[in-house]
């Protein structure tokens, strides 16, 4: 399925969510193998307290190293990253990360759209955005911008999630991919993932 | 959308024009500020905003006050202010004199912060607090010390979370949906431009606070920023950086201590 899609090597994964996207989240990252050969970036919508416990829930769910991002923190393979409470995550050509206060986007920061668009810039079609469940439109126009520079996007079915109303509304305006649920989700980025290694190991 | 090339030309006739140097800026986040303003300010083309920026001195000022980003409040990361009060204030109790600087202090709020943890610490009246920023603008309402009235809800609640026992209110009186803090907290305030980029040191410090400036800088130009606070700071200083800022990339972690996990680090020698 995914791999006929799919023009090049994976480099990133990004995976957008608000209302109800913990919860599948927490059913996915246990599921994924390891090593993974992408970087996975999660964007959430989440209360402005510098608190860790979100960090702490998720980083419990995997075996693949798992950061809360800091300033500059160098992007790699096999990694997990959460954007922090109340900035902006933003990437670098270099393929770090750099961190912004600025206002909020969409009621939000850290907000999806910001992300996904400094994201689309740096790793064009090496690149596949998931957005999950939410009450909010951030996310879409992110979207778009991973479609114009050729990356590969993936909504969850709105019928599957808690808040349909964010996946709904890149379906709506995006020419989505594919459409998943958790299940499907999770098959999904395996097959991404094992694709690759196949891949590799051939050489 | 602003091409890379673009915002070089840009970049080069800030610094050829006024002598302001973002080339070291973090690229995206810079990208981004211009690539708003632009639809913001609705110019029709690349050439118009380039134009706009060479000729017109008034809006330079908006490009600046628009491209830097000056969000900030008080007691921000209480937990902070709370290793404040409790580590770093003590140590420095015995000085006959204490020294801050506020590098990139925005309108000032995280100054009048520390003015009143100064105050409460019985420590403000040998105090001096130096805040500078690049920006004249936002000096302006640093030195007013008038600020509006909507935040200081949340404001209270950060001071009690980071350790505050007194009546937050009584530190200001309101006047027509905007307050103005007491001028026993800014008496010993000096207010400064000042850029990271291209000034000097100016002075011996006891502690250094530079919070949420480090991240709109590329790896070189912090680098280059966080030697210059080496270089201002006394023996046995302290550097306080933001939430998501880091040593970890500079040749002062071998040298620094980390205070209590928050990010403040203390000078070895
Ligand atoms: C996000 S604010 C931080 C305010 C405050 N320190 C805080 O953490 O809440 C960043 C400030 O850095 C200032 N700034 C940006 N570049 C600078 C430079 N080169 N030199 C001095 N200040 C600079 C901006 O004008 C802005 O006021």
């Amino acid at each position: 399925m995914a791999e006929t899609k799919l023009k090049n090597p994976t480099e990133a994964i990004l995976i957008g969510g608000s209302t109800g996207s913990i919860e599948v989240l927490l059913r996915v990252l246990p599921a994924l193998p390891t090593p993974l050969s992408f970087a996975l970036i999660i964007v959430l919508h989440r209360k402005n307290t510098a608190d860790s416990t979100l960090a702490t829930l998720l980083s419990l769910k995997t075996e693949s190293p798992f950061r809360e991002v800091d300033d500059k923190d160098p992007i790699r393979p096999g990694t997990i990253y959460l954007a922090p409470a109340d900035y902006h995550l933003l990437i670098e050509q270099d393929k770090s990360f750099s961190l912004d206060d600025s206002e909020k986007v969409n009621y939000s920061r850290p907000s999806i759209d910001v992300t996904f668009e400094s994201a689309a810039d740096v790793y064009g079609s090496s690149l596949i955005g998931i957005l999950l469940s939410g009450a909010n439109a951030d996310g879409t126009k992110g979207m778009q911008a991973i479609q114009k520079t050729g990356g590969l996007l993936v909504a969850q079915h709105p019928d599957t999630a808690l808040v349909g109303f964010m996946p709904q509304q890149a379906i709506a305006n995006t020419t989505t991919d594919y459409v998943l649920d958790i299940d499907g989700l999770i098959a999904f980025l395996k097959s991404v993932n094992t694709a690759q290694q196949t891949a590799a190991s051939a050489f | 959308m602003i091409e890379e090339e673009e915002i070089d030309l840009l970049l080069t006739d800030l610094f050829e024009v006024y002598g302001y140097d973002f080339t070291h800026y973090s690229r995206a986040s810079l990208k981004r500020r211009i690539n708003r303003l632009w639809l913001l300010d609705k110019f029709p083309s690349f050439a118009e905003l380039r134009f706009r920026v060479r000729s017109d001195t008034d809006y330079l000022k908006r490009f600046v006050e628009e491209v830097t980003v000056n969000v900030t409040e008080m007691f921000r990361d209480p937990q902070f202010y709370r290793v404040l009060r409790t580590e770093v204030l003590p140590t420095l109790a015995a000085k006959p004199f204490i020294r801050i600087w506020h590098a990139g202090c925005s309108t000032g709020e995280e100054v009048f912060s520390m003015a009143i943890l100064l105050t409460e610490a019985n420590l403000i009246h040998k105090s001096l607090l130096y805040a500078t920023d690049l920006n004249p603008e936002v000096l302006e309402t640093a030195r007013s010390g008038i600020f509006a009235m909507a935040p200081m809800k949340q404001y209270s609640e950060n001071y009690i979370l980071s350790g505050g026992k007194n009546d937050f209110s009584a530190y200001y009186t309101a006047q027509y949906g905007h307050v103005k803090f007491n001028s026993s907290l800014s008496e010993k305030m000096v207010f400064s431009t000042h850029n990271l980029v291209s000034d000097q040191s100016f002075n011996e410090f006891d502690l250094i606070l530079c919070r949420n400036v480090l991240i709109y800088f590329d790896k070189v130009l912090q680098q280059r920023v966080l030697t210059l606070f080496d270089d201002s700071l006394g023996p046995l200083g302290y550097l306080a950086l933001g939430a998501k800022e880091t040593l970890k990339f500079s040749t002062l972690q071998s040298t620094y201590r980390q205070v209590s996990g928050e990010k403040i680090w203390r000078k070895q020698s």
